[in-house]
């Protein structure tokens, strides 16, 4: 998976002599490459495997849109060459007339990124960054950057969705610890009941709940809080996706802080009220620190779900609710480059370890406790 | 002792209900004198916890009011009632070193770091344990963690100590031990403790006085020789020490004494009338197996028969189960001298003083 995405062996099976023979160009000297590159190009072409040649042409496509019309175009017109027996005495003439896109340099440039057996073009596109000619790093063109927005975009929603969690998370776990066992147990089937419900369901009812002629707008209007008209846009936007993933993480963080509170004896408030502290006191200075390893556990499971989420922001997110989940997604299934889909994975599992390694270095993974 | 403006602690008429319909402390009445170890005594269940939490603040008294220095604690918080408690599992703040752990009740109360500093170091040496103060509780022993629970209740310098069972978790020895240091303690400092505890050698060796708590009930208050020696009814005289019972009928009540007819016309036995009021009453008589005497010369009117049933070698003495007029549990207990030389199933002589036998309830 991860040898993937800088991997490009595939293209140079298939194009061997090809690349062979393009290494030894001197564009500083030559504006096309010699008579033996189009030559080579040529052969493989008319003598390679159909279906690997098929497969070549996608990854030439990421590099420069247009590959794929003009090597089929060419390859028909050598093909046909073939059968006639009429191989050509110059290649180069023979290539150009078939297609004068041929005497186009930077269709040549472009092949210059896909020569070597390994890559980094994935990862610069999972930045939003290309190659240009002399193979520097440069932006995307305007329009074709997506990817450093998404990344931040998905930052920001993992952080506000942990922070949320943990806010609305908090006081749940602490009266499931604390209640007496009756109500407890009824209060953790209502915990553990959207645990167990699909989580298509789930968000489907989120859209149900929050679009503009749902469930919550419509209680709004009839009691007048809204105007008719005023309607919120609640969900396929960013909002919409931190509430629906917000509901659906919360019991990732309310079930490792209710095993840590659990366990914390109900003597210590007590003693430390009984030692002169008023109660918010005895909570902020005896309590709460002793939650820290939940909070932790918690904090960092919803965060690293958060992160990796698709599902959810891909119904409810609409197009600016998007998530770096649902790129990977789309390139894995439909686009099926699948170097740039591991590309993205990769550059998310940095993130997470990253931040787990952060995450150790300020609280300490020992203090994690997950039951 | 029992004026209550001297009183330093007072219970007056305390009821306490969880449930709104059993009561688990009942008419509870208690005068506590400053710098006084009292202890509450009594079986699992009996309401000392609840009656030690009613005193911390923790639980509200359904009816009658608690004084503390003569004022009505019910509308003091907690936190502002000045107690030093120890709890049953010390409560020590596993985040907080013992340092901290100590100066926790010093910082809220905003005393500076160096006076805090320094009362935390003398707490500390108290309990001898002054070079322990940057270790976290989990890095101590029982035994340890025990004596910084203990420090930590005495820092803030409360005008009372309470102690709920602290000593339940250590194993006999250290028990013993910390026994020993927790009175030293009291005696040094002359602060005012009470104290919890369902181990009766405990209750006794530590204590000025002691509760006997049964059923939310306190059964008796006295110091531990009159507890000991002069129990009040059968509850006190089985619960605390070793006790033999014999039941019968009252036959005869002159002033201080009675004659009791043992069940099954075992025999008459004269007693000290204690919790008797009229002739023909039900009685349990109460004797200790110490205050038996065995094979006497004297032929007074407690001379009785007892069969051995068992005898076990206690090297110091020995201990011998006697069937006394129909009581099979009957113990005896014969100082080692080396002249005793009887054998299971030899039948022994028997003889008490009548001061030393108390008519009880039954
Ligand atoms: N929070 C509570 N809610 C309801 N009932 C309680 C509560 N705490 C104690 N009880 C009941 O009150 C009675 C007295 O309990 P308490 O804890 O005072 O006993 P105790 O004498 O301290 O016993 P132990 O020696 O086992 O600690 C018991 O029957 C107990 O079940
Ligand atoms: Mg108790």
């Amino acid at each position: 998976m991860l040898l993937r995405s800088v991997d490009d062996s595939q293209i140079n099976t298939v194009f061997p002599n090809t690349f062979e023979e393009y290494k030894k160009w001197d564009k500083e000297k030559d504006e096309l490459p010699p008579e033996e590159v189009y030559r080579a190009l040529f052969e493989e072409l008319a003598y390679g495997d159909k279906i690997q040649v098929g497969r070549a042409l996608t990854r030439m496509n990421y590099s420069k849109s247009g590959w794929k019309s003009l090597i089929k175009k060419t390859s028909r017109a050598i093909k046909k060459a073939v059968k006639k027996d009429e191989l050509p005495d110059n290649y180069k003439d023979f290539l150009i007339e078939a297609n004068e896109k041929w005497a186009d340099p930077t269709y040549w440039y472009a092949m210059g990124q896909m020569v070597n057996n390994q890559t980094s073009i994935y990862y610069w596109n999972a930045i939003d960054r290309t190659f240009d000619q002399e193979l520097n790093v440069v932006q995307q063109e305007e329009d074709r950057r997506v990817y450093v927005q998404t990344w931040l975009k998905t930052l920001k929603v993992s952080i506000y969705v942990t922070v949320f969690c943990l806010i609305l998370g908090f006081p749940v776990a602490h009266l499931l610890a604390n209640l007496p066992l009756r109500y407890s147990n009824l209060l953790m089937i209502f915990v553990l009941l959207p645990f167990w419900t699909s989580l298509l369901v789930r968000t489907t009812a989120w859209i149900v709940m929050l679009q503009q002629k749902g469930v919550i707008n419509g209680v709004l209007v009839w009691l007048g809080i809204l105007s008719d008209d005023g309607r919120i846009a609640m969900v396929y936007n960013e909002t919409g996706t931190l509430i629906a993933m917000t509901q659906i993480l919360l019991p990732f963080m309310i079930l490792p802080l209710y095993s840590v509170m659990r366990v914390i004896p109900k003597s210590h408030m007590r003693a430390a009220q009984n030692l002169g502290a008023k109660p918010a006191m005895a909570f902020w200075r005896v309590y709460l620190p002793q939650t820290i390893p939940g909070m932790s556990a918690g904090g960092l499971l919803v965060f690293v779900l958060a992160i990796g989420y698709f599902i959810t922001p891909e119904l409810v997110g609409g197009k600016d609710g998007k998530l770096i989940g649902s790129w990977i997604a789309y390139h894995l299934k439909t686009t099926l480059n699948w170097g740039l889909t591991a590309a993205l994975g990769a550059i998310l599992l940095g993130f997470m370890l990253i931040f787990y390694w952060l995450y150790n270095k300020i609280v300490g993974i020992d203090n994690i406790k997950l039951g | 002792m029992n004026d209550s403006s001297q009183s330093f602690v007072k219970f007056e008429k305390i009821d306490k209900s969880y449930d709104g319909e059993v009561l688990v402390v009942k008419n509870l009445n208690l005068d506590i004198a400053k710098g006084e170890f009292v202890t509450m005594l009594g079986p699992s269940g009996s309401g000392k916890t609840t009656t030690l939490m009613m005193l911390a603040g923790f639980e509200t008294p359904t009816n009658g009011e608690i004084f503390l220095d003569t004022k009505p604690i019910s509308k003091i918080p907690p936190y502002e009632r000045e107690i030093g408690m120890v709890f049953q599992n010390y409560a020590l703040f596993p985040h907080m070193t013992v340092q901290e752990n100590l100066a926790f009740p010093l910082e809220v109360r905003k005393i500076s770091k160096s006076e805090t500093q320094k009362k935390v170091q003398k707490a500390l040496d108290m309990v001898e344990l002054g070079n322990f103060g940057t270790r976290f509780p989990a890095q101590l022993s029982g035994g340890q963690q025990q004596r910084v629970a203990l420090a930590r209740a005495l820092v803030f310098e409360p005008r009372l100590v309470l102690m709920d069972e602290p000593l339940g978790a250590l194993d006999k020895n250290l028990r013993e031990q910390m026994q020993y240091e927790i009175k030293h303690i009291h005696d040094r400092i002359g602060i005012t403790v009470v104290y919890v505890t369902h181990d009766q050698s405990e209750a006794l060796t530590m204590s000025n006085r002691i509760a006997v708590f049964n059923d939310g009930v306190v059964q008796q208050l006295s110091t531990p020789d009159i507890l000991y020696e002069k129990p009040e009814n059968s509850f006190v005289a089985k619960f605390i020490g070793e006790n033999n019972t014999l039941n019968g009928v009252v036959k005869e009540i002159n002033d201080s004494t009675c004659e009791v007819d043992l069940d099954n016309n075992h025999g008459t036995v004269k007693a000290l009338k204690v919790n008797v009021s009229e002739v023909g009453e039900k009685t349990q008589l109460s004797i200790r197996p110490e205050r038996v005497s065995i094979d006497s010369s004297n032929n007074s009117l407690n001379s009785f028969e007892g069969k051995i049933e068992e005898l076990i070698y206690l090297g110091d003495h020995i201990r011998a189960r006697l069937d006394v007029c129909g009581n099979n549990e009957f113990i005896v207990k014969v100082p080692n001298e080396g002249s005793f030389n009887h054998k299971e199933g030899d039948t022994l002589n028997l003889s008490w003083n009548s001061e030393d036998v108390r008519a009880l309830d039954i």
